[in-house]
């Protein structure tokens, strides 16, 4: 039986250094920032000053006004890259068959922001002024569940919560619904946690960065690595049977070649990190060796540790400098589950232009033995890119992707 | 040949029974386990009702350190598994890590717990900036659901793919329905599959009242869920677990394990319609059973029982029933169909894999689980809802069905094992 294969046909971003994917792809290959003193609340009282907000967002130019009320910040950004992926895509998925098309979406956290203003509603005032769309506005499933709405999105679809490394995971799902038969899913990741209740919640666990420049606030690979800065955005991606893609005449950034998730061993095991084995499952399923991998974008955690691992996990599969490195995330922060979609999107425009986009700010460390590219992008041909994603507790997920000849 | 996907041990934490053989004597004789709130005063809430789970997470084995880390959920769906684990006479040692995966459904994570933080850190919703220092250490566990999947990673050993489904209220059915395709796409030998929720939390009660959803016989707790009955106003909420151990045909043969039933068939689909409303017709869930069953490759007239969704909402009952009678056509009206949620509430994400685990047994047993509550039947609601008494009769396939907010509609078909292929 044929395999279908799976090909991006669209994709949407809003990132915290460029709202569309254009202005984002520009922004990147000039090494320009996102990440900036915190401006959406008062975090002074915080230990950290840094995050990665995504400016210049007014809801009201994106989305119609009854949608506003009824969302969180996260699905207005999940709404409206999904939109402009299905524009890119050149596709409208009301005009399918019936059941033709799915979403499946990652969030790590759900709706945080929405969350604390109906908790406020709940124990400031009382339980009659708690919103109506409470009941979905913060939950997980609601990025997949309001972008089939609005795009009449009615096959199999679903929504993956496996933290940071949930942007591949939801798309590697997705790319199981199209050989199983659905010929367009819409996927990719969307978080948002930056209000008070947000942050502190994630404060305790101890890795976010307490820098107040946004030049050395987040430096994996780095000596100086001291955590990670928070970021929020959304990135969709439009997959299609590479068939049905290509009998429409679409244009097509490249295909899910390989991918594979696994879990880490419980701590204090002594067995090890089960990121070698995703990435080395990954290019068996593309059927593809580490040689002919010609970029990895990696999760980058910017915590010593996690950075140790990530690090001795590439260069077992690749050797020491054995392959081109670059995280692109140094420009916008840790999205959570947006993240490994956006740098998905990136590693779909690098194929596509033939350039890597540049990890910025980081000196790398030498023990690290990365052959990580800094400074200034590099033109390269590219036919593969390998992404790595990790998510808090021991998630790990890695995905090839591969130009379209 | 493909691979197929067989049940060899169930784990249930529900209300009214500390484990499966509890759960399953109680939803057979028809108790129902909803009573008011005791978690919280109810008083200033609109719906007052819940069904709680008598649960002890230290007399369950929990350590004090796994309780002070763990939300409700996470301690629901590391004793299920444990549960289950035990029940399929797998040692943790017998597991190859690599091979085993994990997938647990949570439709509102640690919802529990996030509740009371905020409360504290907010110091009762005082401040929008909310104070960091009175953060409980393993907040972040609570802000991201997955770490319930590694939790039960940890338990099993299962160093495979690990993940949260979150799809509302079929993140049940739609946890265990990713299990199977990564059993039967080679990518896991065995998986550790269910789901968890423990909702019962001002803001969920809350949320609910906001839209009038759930149930207000606030004076007759115990009835107030009542599903397909002309008097039903709303679905009552509950909490609890199910975990299934899956494993592959095959090798589960090879050790002689307990087959409780295949997993023959799932599908979802999204109604594209509403957050939280229902398109009358039922459509989008009637493809969803008719996809089901064609993967199983049976048709309608081999359903022997449906286990139906069933919430209580005066939509979904007719929403479902129209459903049932577009998939099924006139087996619609011979086959039984009956709501579990009568007797143990609504536990949101979870209680797709709870009713999972009450399809595997209404199998194994030959019986089938009755409707609690039903004593008129609403004229728009004319199948047969198998009122107040268990039925026994032989059960061979069994179709179980959810929806859920965001517009989620989910079947999966279950077949005992040794059913001649169609």
């Amino acid at each position: 039986m044929r395999v279908r294969c799976a090909v991006a046909t669209g994709l949407g971003v809003a990132a915290p250094n460029g709202l569309g994917t254009e202005n984002y792809w520009t922004a990147t290959l000039q090494s320009v920032t996102g990440i900036r003193p915190i401006s959406r609340f008062d975090a002074t009282v915080y230990p950290v000053k840094l995050a990665g907000e995504v400016r210049g967002f007014e809801p009201a130019e994106h989305l119609p006004s009854r949608l506003i009320p009824q969302t969180d910040h996260m699905t207005r950004l999940a709404l409206t890259a999904a939109a402009w992926a299905l524009a890119d895509a050149g596709v409208d998925p009301g005009s399918l068959p019936e059941y033709d098309a799915g979403v499946v979406t990652a969030s790590s956290c759900g709706g945080f922001e929405f969350g604390q203003r109906e908790l406020e509603n709940l124990w400031g005032r009382a339980p009659g002024h708690v919103s109506a769309y409470q009941s979905f506005a913060w939950f997980y499933a609601v990025n997949t569940g309001q972008i089939s709405i609005r795009h009449g999105i009615r096959g199999p679809s679903g929504v993956l919560v496996t933290d940071d490394a949930g942007g591949l995971d939801a798309v590697g799902h997705a790319r199981r619904l199209i050989r199983n038969g659905t010929p367009l899913v819409v996927s990719g990741g969307a978080d948002s946690s930056l209000c008070p209740w947000g942050l502190v919640a994630q404060l305790p666990c101890g890795m976010l960065a307490t820098g107040q420049e946004p030049d050395s606030g987040y430096l994996p690979f780095d000596e100086r690595a001291g955590g990670y800065v928070p970021g929020e955005g959304a990135a969709i991606i439009v997959l299609e049977d590479a068939d049905a893609a290509r009998r429409r005449g679409a244009r097509c950034y490249g295909e899910i070649a390989g991918y594979a998730a696994t879990f880490d061993p419980r701590p204090g095991s002594g067995r090890p990190s089960g990121l070698r084995r995703a990435i080395e499952l990954a290019l068996a399923d593309a059927d593809v060796t580490p040689s002919e991998v010609d970029v990895v974008f990696a999760d980058a955690a910017g915590v010593r540790e996690l950075d140790r691992v990530e690090a001795s996990a590439i260069n077992s599969v690749f050797g020491p400098y054995g392959v081109p490195v670059t995280a692109p995330k140094t420009m916008t922060g840790r999205l959570h589950a947006a993240g490994a979609a956006l740098d998905l999107a990136a590693a779909l425009l690098a194929i596509t232009n033939g350039i890597i986009p540049p990890t910025v700010n980081v000196r790398p460390a030498q023990e690290y033995q990365l052959n990580l590219v800094t400074g200034t992008p590099l033109r390269a041909r590219l036919r593969t890119a390998l992404l790595i994603a990790r998510g808090y507790s021991g998630f790990n997920a890695a995905m090839l992707v591969r130009g379209v000849a | 040949m493909s691979r197929q996907v067989v049940i060899t041990g169930i784990g249930v934490v529900a209300p009214g029974g500390r484990d499966t053989k509890a759960f399953w004597e109680m939803i057979t004789a028809g108790r129902t386990a909803t009573r008011r709130i005791s978690f919280f005063d109810p008083h200033p809430f609109r719906s007052q009702i819940a069904a709680e789970c008598s649960f002890d997470a230290a007399a369950e084995g929990l350590s004090y350190q796994e309780i002070r880390r763990m939300d409700r959920a996470a301690q629901f769906c590391v004793v299920a598994a444990r549960q289950a684990l035990s029940d399929s006479g797998l040692e943790p040692d017998a597991l190859v890590p690599h091979r085993t995966g994990v997938s647990i459904g949570s439709a509102v994570g640690a919802t529990m717990t996030l509740d009371r933080e905020y409360a504290v850190v907010s110091n009762g919703g005082r401040t929008w900036h909310v104070d960091h220092r009175y953060a409980v250490p393993h907040l972040y566990d609570a802000f991201v659901p997955s770490s319930f999947a590694a939790e039960v990673a940890w338990l099993a050993g299962a160093e495979g793919p690990a993940a949260v489904v979150s799809a509302g209220c079929t993140s049940g059915l739609d946890a265990v329905g990713h299990a199977c395709e990564l059993i039967r796409e080679g990518t896991a030998d065995v998986m550790l599959a269910g789901a968890t929720d423990a909702p019962i939390s001002p803001i969920t009660v809350a949320c609910f009242d906001a839209i009038k959803a759930t149930s207000i016989r606030n004076d007759d707790a115990a009835h107030a869920s009542r599903p397909f009955d002309r008097s039903r106003d709303g679905f009552v909420l509950g909490e609890g677990a199910a975990v299934l151990v899956l494993e592959e045909l095959a090798s589960a043969r090879r050790r002689g394990a307990r087959l409780y039933a295949s997993i023959a068939g799932f599908a979802s689909r999204c109604n594209a319609y509403h957050m939280t409303g229902l398109r009358p017709d039922g459509r989008e869930m009637a493809d969803a059973i008719k996809a089901a069953l064609d993967q199983s490759r049976l048709n309608p007239e081999d359903v022997s029982y449906v286990n139906a969704h069933g919430s209580g909402t005066k939509q979904n009952d007719r929403h479902e029933t129209a459903a049932f009678k577009r998939a099924l056509g006139e087996k619609a009206y011979q086959v039984p169909v009956s709501s579990i949620k009568s007797m143990i509430g609504h536990s949101l994400g979870a209680i797709g894999s709870i009713e999972i685990a009450a399809s595997a047994l209404a199998i194994e047993h030959n019986v089938v689980p009755p409707t609690a509550n039903l004593n008129e039947r609403d004229p728009e609601c004319d199948l047969d809802y198998v009122p107040l008494t268990a039925r026994e009769l032989p059960v061979d396939v069994v179709l179980s069905v959810g929806s859920g907010f965001g517009g989620f509609q989910s079947a999966i078909v279950l077949a005992r094992q040794d059913l001649k292929a169609a």
